[in-house]
């Protein structure tokens, strides 16, 4: 969870003076002592409840073991029998001059997603070391989260110095390579402090045992984290929530991430860059509100005009807007138990906004926890790496160096979040318009069209095998669109290889570029209104993602996975006999080359279904995700 | 019948959807803001601005939203930001899961508040006692009727998400909480495979059947609600306030929910109170302390 924004807090206690709070989370290697070390603050700081003390000293008791700082946060009866903490857990306590949120944060690999989970809510953090085991790979790969996380300020502590014989040489080794490492990433520890948190040294007090230390206790180095400032003085960055139209007002509802806004300003709404001005700034009992509202606010505005605006969209102020874009480039950490590789269907939620996107590079995928970076090209669970990811619908965003509130997302895979990481830059890779281009827009508006055909415009992509039965679907359902009153147009991989695509072979780079072509025309086509049916083997998943990310929210991707032997039995064009003969190099059938989709809007047997029936499913397909429509247009609705 | 909704609720403020600024006398300096001074936030005011952010994700990304209503402090503090981030109106049903032991002030707070504040309220009976597990211990097992009367008004309504008003400092399992917290088919809190939630991210897709947690105050103290009830003048029901040098910091079924020694009758008092004592808000809630894990079970298997 990610708690409360990172503000300058100023907790009203209960006495009413004000104190500034301050969310510090404690990271490091399994075993290293976080939550021991958390047990210790609270003692030595007197937060503990009546009655805790003894609580634990009958549950270690009756576990058999000496007294346990830990079980006070390892709330789990599995955490507690197996001694590991398994989530993230948060307790509060006072210092001198501040109320603390620590949050604990488990060490062990497994539950690296409870890390994240526990430290993405911090203002600092306490990196935690055991001095006999010195930096592990969870040190390293929670430090290298911290940065990711954009957590900045880390305290180290060297922990059980009391096996070690508080021995200075061994504490300035472990000091020196953790500083090495952290500076690497762009952190410059705060202080680095020797402790033995079960005995109490240097947590709260420097006692004689590590007397040759001189720096800040670990209370101390606390008290000099900073809660993390709001981003009033950055550009207004307004991610829209929800429209609410509970009454006669039409309130745009959300929370205010940077800046701030007041009634009468000129407002941009990005991707689609529409202008307005606020007309009110609604809220409740009281409204409307006067003044401005700043960074951290959830607020409600109406506008001066009616507009398309819905959730995901983002406000700015007029010359001050985010990039929109369908290209970013981001470095990411990465949760999930399938390695993400490139061609990787996903959905991106940035702000308020959802897309669809493809995976179309990945670089730098590396083990943050290793010593050794060797680069993969996939990114497996718990590692990190720099993507180019292609969004399915515009989206407005900062790289994170402007923004770090909009500069970062998160990636969802099957509904559950399994990644996240920092904007890098964006349109990365996309090629410049030049200037000398001027497209020219159609005369026609797609509504005009959609109107007439009773379908909107749409690229139908039939892969499969060659001898599938592609072309043969292709023309029953060209043939079936038409008599209802479409506008269907048959765009065949080998026919177009006659002309268009002529100078292409049938080298991977080649295939690539046909495949782009094709994509480009049957989506000028779908943007017209019509309905571009491409029949083309297209095997690789890279090469049809490529695609679908051209033709966008148009495309509808048909597998036709007629079983390969029916496939070589029919064999219409007669090519698998001459591939058996090796008459015909780079033939998709034989080999294993062709990718199958995995998530392709509908899949065809044409082995076990007539063409008339499997025109009818293409039909309900196409119905069902509302390019047809046999209701007169909505003509309002598209304006 | 006592109850304390402070000076304002005669003027009929909170019933109405919105009133124009102008014609309202001036309740607290932050619900005046002078124009032209940017307003810094207060530690409530960064609370609120979250938890409002919270209920209008459940309510973007959920089909069918209940919002749990114990009458307790902490979910009528819930209410009213619910209120804030709707506009004045909450719009999906209160649910009150009623085991039908609550104090008669919780009952008649219920009548009244549900009328004033224009909730669709929703009650569901509890299942008798027989139907609970009965290797609990007698305090959590007569809890536990709650989580059964939970899962038939879930069968009932099919709601997808549950708005509930726990908090992280009120016991050491709710710490572990998730803001948007997925249940099994059964309604059961799988804890050792909770998922990641980062960057005010959350996972709002529960399979087929099963439903969401949604903890908009996970993130408030026991002092924070009642600075909150204060600033804000919330009713509250008088068992919270001491009477005869005793006071009720959490309010459950009558049977097995005791008052703490206190002397605090206002809530500057309970605040004062808070401060310096080390006795666990939980102290008075049997269910709790009956067995090292009575409560961690309760949980797991669906409680609050």
């Amino acid at each position: 969870m990610n708690m409360i924004l990172p503000t300058a807090s100023i907790s009203a206690t209960p006495n009413g003076t004000t104190r500034p709070q301050v969310r510090i989370v404690i990271v490091g290697h399994v075993d290293h002592g976080k939550s021991t070390l958390v047990g210790r603050l609270l003692h030595e700081t007197g937060s503990l409840p009546d009655g805790k003390l003894e609580m634990l000293k009958a549950v270690s008791a009756r576990r058999g073991m000496p007294f346990e700082w830990s079980f006070l946060l390892d709330a789990l009866q599995t955490e507690r029998d197996q001694g590991i903490t398994i989530d993230t857990t948060q307790i509060r306590f006072r210092t001198r001059s501040r109320d603390v949120v620590l949050i604990d944060a488990p060490g062990h690999a497994e539950f690296l997603r409870n890390m994240i989970t526990g430290a993405s809510q911090a203002d600092g953090a306490v990196l935690i070391i055991d001095a006999l085991e010195g930096v592990r790979d969870q040190t390293r790969r929670h430090g290298y989260l911290l940065h990711l996380l954009g957590v900045k300020q880390v305290a180290v502590v060297v922990n059980k110095m009391d096996r070690v014989d508080f021995s200075a040489t061994r504490f300035k080794e472990i000091s020196d390579e953790i500083s090495a490492h952290l500076i690497g990433l762009g952190v410059t520890p705060s202080a680095v402090v020797p402790i033995s948190a079960r005995d109490g040294d240097g947590v709260a007090e420097r006692t004689p045992r590590i007397g040759w230390y001189t720096g800040p206790t670990v209370v101390d180095a606390l008290d000099a984290l900073e809660p993390a400032r709001p981003l009033a003085s950055l550009p207004l960055r307004l991610p829209v929530q929800a429209i609410y139209k509970f009454d006669d007002r039409r309130i745009v509802a959300g929370r205010i991430e940077s800046g701030s806004l007041k009634t009468g300003d000129e407002i941009v709404i990005m991707p689609a860059g529409k202008i307005a001005r606020i007309k009110t700034v609604e809220s409740w009992p009281v409204t409307p509100l006067g003044g401005p509202q700043t960074a951290g606010r959830s607020v409600g505005i109406t506008l001066d005009r009616e507009l398309f605006i819905e959730r995901g969209d983002v406000i700015s102020h007029v010359g001050q807007s985010p990039r929109d874009t369908r290209r970013i480039r981001a470095r990411i950490f990465w949760l999930h138990d399938k390695p993400l590789a490139t061609g990787e269907q996903i959905l991106v939620r940035l702000g308020a906004r959802e897309s669809r996107a493809t995976v179309v590079a990945i670089e730098k995928a590396i083990d943050p926890g290793a010593l050794s970076n060797d680069e993969n090209k996939a990114i497996a669970r718990n590692h990190v790496g720099e993507i180019d990811i292609s969004l399915a619908q515009p989206i407005a965003t900062d790289p994170y160096t402007d923004n770090p509130r909009t500069g970062r997302l998160v990636i969802e895979v099957g509904g559950r979040i399994a990644g996240g990481g920092l904007v890098l830059s964006v349109d990365a890779g996309q090629r410049a318009i030049p200037v000398d281009i001027v497209p020219v827009e159609s005369a026609l508006r797609p509504d005009e069209r959609s109107a007439r055909y009773h379908h909107n415009g749409a690229v139908i992509w039939l892969t499969g095998l060659p001898g599938s039965g592609k072309s043969t679907l292709a023309r029953a359902l060209e043939r079936r669109l038409f008599g209802n009153g479409g506008s269907p147009i048959l765009l065949d991989g080998d026919t177009l290889r006659a002309g268009l695509n002529g100078d292409l072979g049938f080298s991977p780079q080649d295939r690539s570029e046909n495949i782009r072509r094709l994509a480009e025309v049957a989506t000028h086509l779908a943007r017209n209104g019509h309905i571009a049916i491409v029949a083309a083997v297209s095997p690789s998943a890279v090469d049809r993602a490529a695609a679908r990310r051209i033709a966008d929210s148009a495309f509808r991707e048909i597998y036709v996975a007629t079983p390969a032997e029916v496939c070589e039995s029919r064999d219409p064009k007669g090519h698998y006999a001459k591939a058996r003969a090796g008459a015909l190099q780079g033939f998709t059938g034989i080999g294993n080359d062709y990718q199958p989709p995995t998530a392709s809007e509908l899949t065809i047997d044409a082995s076990t279904l007539s063409v008339a029936d499997a025109a009818d499913e293409i039909e309900r397909m196409l119905a069902r995700t509302g390019i047809l429509f046999n209701e007169v247009v909505d003509l309002a609705a598209n304006i | 019948m006592l109850l304390l909704d402070n000076q304002t609720a005669e003027t009929g403020l909170r019933a109405r959807a919105h009133v124009k600024a102008a014609s309202v006398p001036k309740i607290s300096a932050v619900q005046t803001i002078p124009s032209q001074t940017i307003p810094s936030m207060d530690h409530l005011d960064e609370l609120e601005a979250q938890s409002i952010y919270i209920l209008r994700e459940a309510f973007a990304r959920l089909k069918k939203l209940a919002l749990l209503w114990s009458l307790g402090k902490d979910s009528n503090v819930m209410i009213w930001l619910a209120r804030k981030a709707f506009f004045g109106r909450v719009p999906f049903p209160a649910l009150h899961v009623d085991t039908g032991k609550k104090f008669p002030e919780m009952y008649a707070f219920r009548d009244r508040f549900g009328k004033e504040w224009d909730l669709d309220l929703r009650v569901e009976p509890c299942p008798p006692i027989d139907s609970v597990d009965p290797t609990l211990p007698p305090a959590a097992r007569s809890a536990a009727r709650k989580t059964e009367g939970l899962k038939l008004a879930l069968v009932k309504h099919g709601f997808d998400g549950l708005i509930a008003g726990i908090r992280r400092d009120e016991e050491a399992t709710r710490a572990k909480e998730r803001v948007f917290s997925p249940r099994g088919l059964e309604g059961e809190w799988d804890v050792r495979d909770q998922p990641p939630e980062f960057w005010d991210h959350f996972n709002a897709s529960p399979p087929q059947g099963a439903h969401l947690r949604i903890h908009p105050i996970l993130h408030w103290t026991e002092a924070d609600i009642w600075a909150y009830t204060k600033r804000e003048n919330i009713p509250i029901i008088p068992l919270y306030l001491a009477k005869d040098g005793k006071r009720y910091r959490s309010l459950g079924d009558a049977d097995i929910t005791f008052p703490v020694a206190s002397t605090a009758s206002n809530i500057d008092e309970i605040l004062t109170e808070l401060d310096r004592t080390k006795v666990p808000e939980r102290a008075g809630r049997a269910l709790d302390h009956e067995t090292e894990d009575a409560f961690e079970r309760l949980r797991v298997a669906g409680y609050l």
